[in-house]
């Protein structure tokens, strides 16, 4: 019937698009910035763990490792019915836009985590050496070459993470989570809204294309190579 | 208190061991190396690639902890040292390094003034320094930009005014001319006598051309398989080479001095001089043949510079008299040559 009739665009409501829109907007922002806070944090104590690193903990090294590692082979899906009684304890609900943050900041942590390692070990160990020589404590390295030092590959990892985040945001709707991919769930799926669908898959396109554009701008920004 | 100007040993390594690696599978990569480096001089250690030049240099600012041994800076043994302490001494030590180790996402500026900041220095006198520093190295112009828009030789110029910015008492240099080219390469190395002159920086390097120990150094250490084979004044190491190694390292620079071929060859005495000093430009063999009828033929020879000091070293052949040759020899012998007979 759709297919012969064509497209009704009249199916679209567009107040609730413009809500779903800011819900997702918001559940990107507020992952973003925890999975930023806490992924640079285990991605820092990895890369110092590691072997022949600042700090050197192979055991540390492989505990963190296997966590990061099973967070990160856990379907998203059922990561996020897995944390439920977590989230619950975190927000007081597992539904709309609080109750999907702390799923999506557990399966994106460990992902940005293991960008973070990798961008701190393509530091020139040279660097880190001089500042040694120079008498800069641990700490100093970190902070003055090590993150400095990695910035572009950094905030490159920060657009992956943000771009990954999107469709995990969409994948959240399955759960209740709101959102744009809520709405093209709950309409464009379970009403054969096929309007609805195209709209929010269009949103989604393009605030993922804005997110690359902008994340790739402020990577060669701060290049100096 | 000593009155006099004398020889004060400023870093002090006493059987110093390092392995890597434990029971059968262990490394030696430097075995019982004892070293006194005197305050004020340039001092070269020469070896090839892992013969553990970088390692023995590592050890002085304990980037590598010797296995055993001790490390004496300015009276102070490094490895007795809290993390704290170590990082405060380490200040006093300057290090270059090959690959410049420069923070890429830092301007010129930025790079020499971290060593301050580090030491916590109030900004007003970072800003002084640092322009002190970009001044003596010669790199005013260049402040604002970041190392990859510098040559080869600017980068280590920045090196080098990093490392000098907590006027340290003591300057490592980890190959510090082996990238960089010919010219660039003479360029630094007279920027870094120009340093030990002026400021009395002690100047420890390593490297693997004689060049750079030929050009600078006031003495020398040949190291090979962790052990320090040659050690002593530059011009006595390179006029008297014992070790094969250092042999090898010597005709780097000069023509090989085998004489085995002329020997064989040629009828007339042979002799070869060795002569340092002022006399290398007197007119020494003309005056010491032109009362006899003895002649001469230059063989084979070198008269050249080493850092400041000229010398010669040549291989020449008499024909004449042998009663006279010896009276030429004796004669040259007491302008102060040193003359030795090869056949």
């Amino acid at each position: 019937m759709m297919l012969k009739q064509g497209i009704d665009w009249s199916d679209v409501r567009w107040e609730e698009v413009w809500k779903a829109s800011k819900d997702t907007l918001t559940m990107l922002g507020a992952s973003l910035l925890f999975t930023i806070i806490l992924g640079l944090l285990l991605g820092v104590v990895l890369f110092l763990t590691s072997r022949r690193q600042l700090l050197d903990q192979p055991v540390v090294y492989w505990l963190l490792s296997l966590v990061v590692n099973i967070l990160r082979s856990v379907p998203f899906v059922i990561l996020m019915i897995m944390i439920m009684p977590v989230t619950k304890a975190l927000t007081g609900t597992t539904l709309g836009v609080q109750g999907s943050i702390p799923p999506l900041v557990v399966a994106a942590a460990p992902f940005f985590a293991r960008l973070v390692e990798t961008s701190l070990r393509e530091v020139d160990r040279g660097v880190i050496e001089a500042a040694q020589a120079m008498g800069a404590s641990r700490w100093e390295i970190v902070r003055r070459v090590l993150l400095l030092e990695a910035r572009p590959g950094l905030l490159a990892g920060i657009t992956i993470t943000a771009v990954t985040l999107v469709s995990y945001t969409a994948m959240s709707g399955v759960i209740g989570g709101g959102g744009l991919g809520d709405l093209a769930l709950r309409y464009g799926y379970q009403r054969f809204q096929t309007s609805v669908m195209i709209v929010t898959v269009g949103l989604l396109i393009v605030l993922v294309q804005i997110l690359q554009m902008a994340g790739d701008l402020m990577v060669r920004r701060f290049s100096r190579k | 208190m000593d009155v006099c100007k004398e020889v004060i040993a400023l870093i002090e390594l006493t059987d110093i061991s390092k392995s890597y690696g434990t029971g059968a599978g262990a490394v030696e990569a430097i075995k019982h190396i004892s070293l006194s480096i005197n305050k004020g001089e340039i001092f070269g250690i020469i070896g090839h690639s892992g013969a553990g030049k970088s390692t023995l240099l590592r050890c002085v600012n304990l980037l590598e902890r010797p296995t055993t041994g001790s490390v004496k800076v300015g009276d102070v043994e490094l490895t007795q040292l809290s993390t704290t302490q170590l990082q405060r001494e380490r200040r006093r030590i300057g290090m270059i390094f090959q690959h410049f180790n420069l923070l890429s996402m830092a301007t010129v500026r930025d790079n020499i003034a971290f060593p301050l900041e580090l030491a916590k220095l109030p900004k007003s006198a970072i800003k002084q320094r640092v322009d002190e520093l970009l001044q003596l190295v010669g790199l005013e112009q260049h402040a604002g930009k970041y190392p990859a828009q510098l040559s080869g030789g600017q980068k280590q110029r920045v090196g080098i005014a990093r490392a000098l910015a907590n006027n340290p008492d003591v300057l490592l240099c980890d190959e510090a001319t082996s990238a960089l080219d010919p010219q660039t390469t003479n360029a630094i190395l007279s920027l870094l006598m120009d340093i030990n002159d002026k400021l009395g920086i002690t100047i420890l390097l390593i490297t693997h051309e004689m060049h750079v120990i030929r050009s600078i150094c006031d003495r020398v250490a040949v190291i090979d398989g962790g052990k320090i084979v040659e050690m002593g004044d530059v011009l006595d190491v390179f006029l008297k080479p014992q070790h094969s190694i250092t042999m090898d390292f010597v005709s780097q620079i000069a023509d090989s001095f085998d004489p085995r071929e002329l020997i064989n060859t040629r009828s007339g005495r042979l002799v070869k001089m060795n002569y340092v000093g002022e006399i290398t430009y007197e007119p020494l063999l003309f005056n010491a043949v032109k009362s006899t009828t003895v002649q001469f033929t230059i063989l084979q020879g070198t008269v050249s510079r080493m850092k400041n000091t000229p010398y010669g070293q040549l291989v020449i052949e008499f024909i004449g008299d042998n009663g006279e040759i010896d009276n030429v020899l004796n004669d040259l012998r007491a302008k102060g040559l040193e003359v030795g007979e090869l056949k």
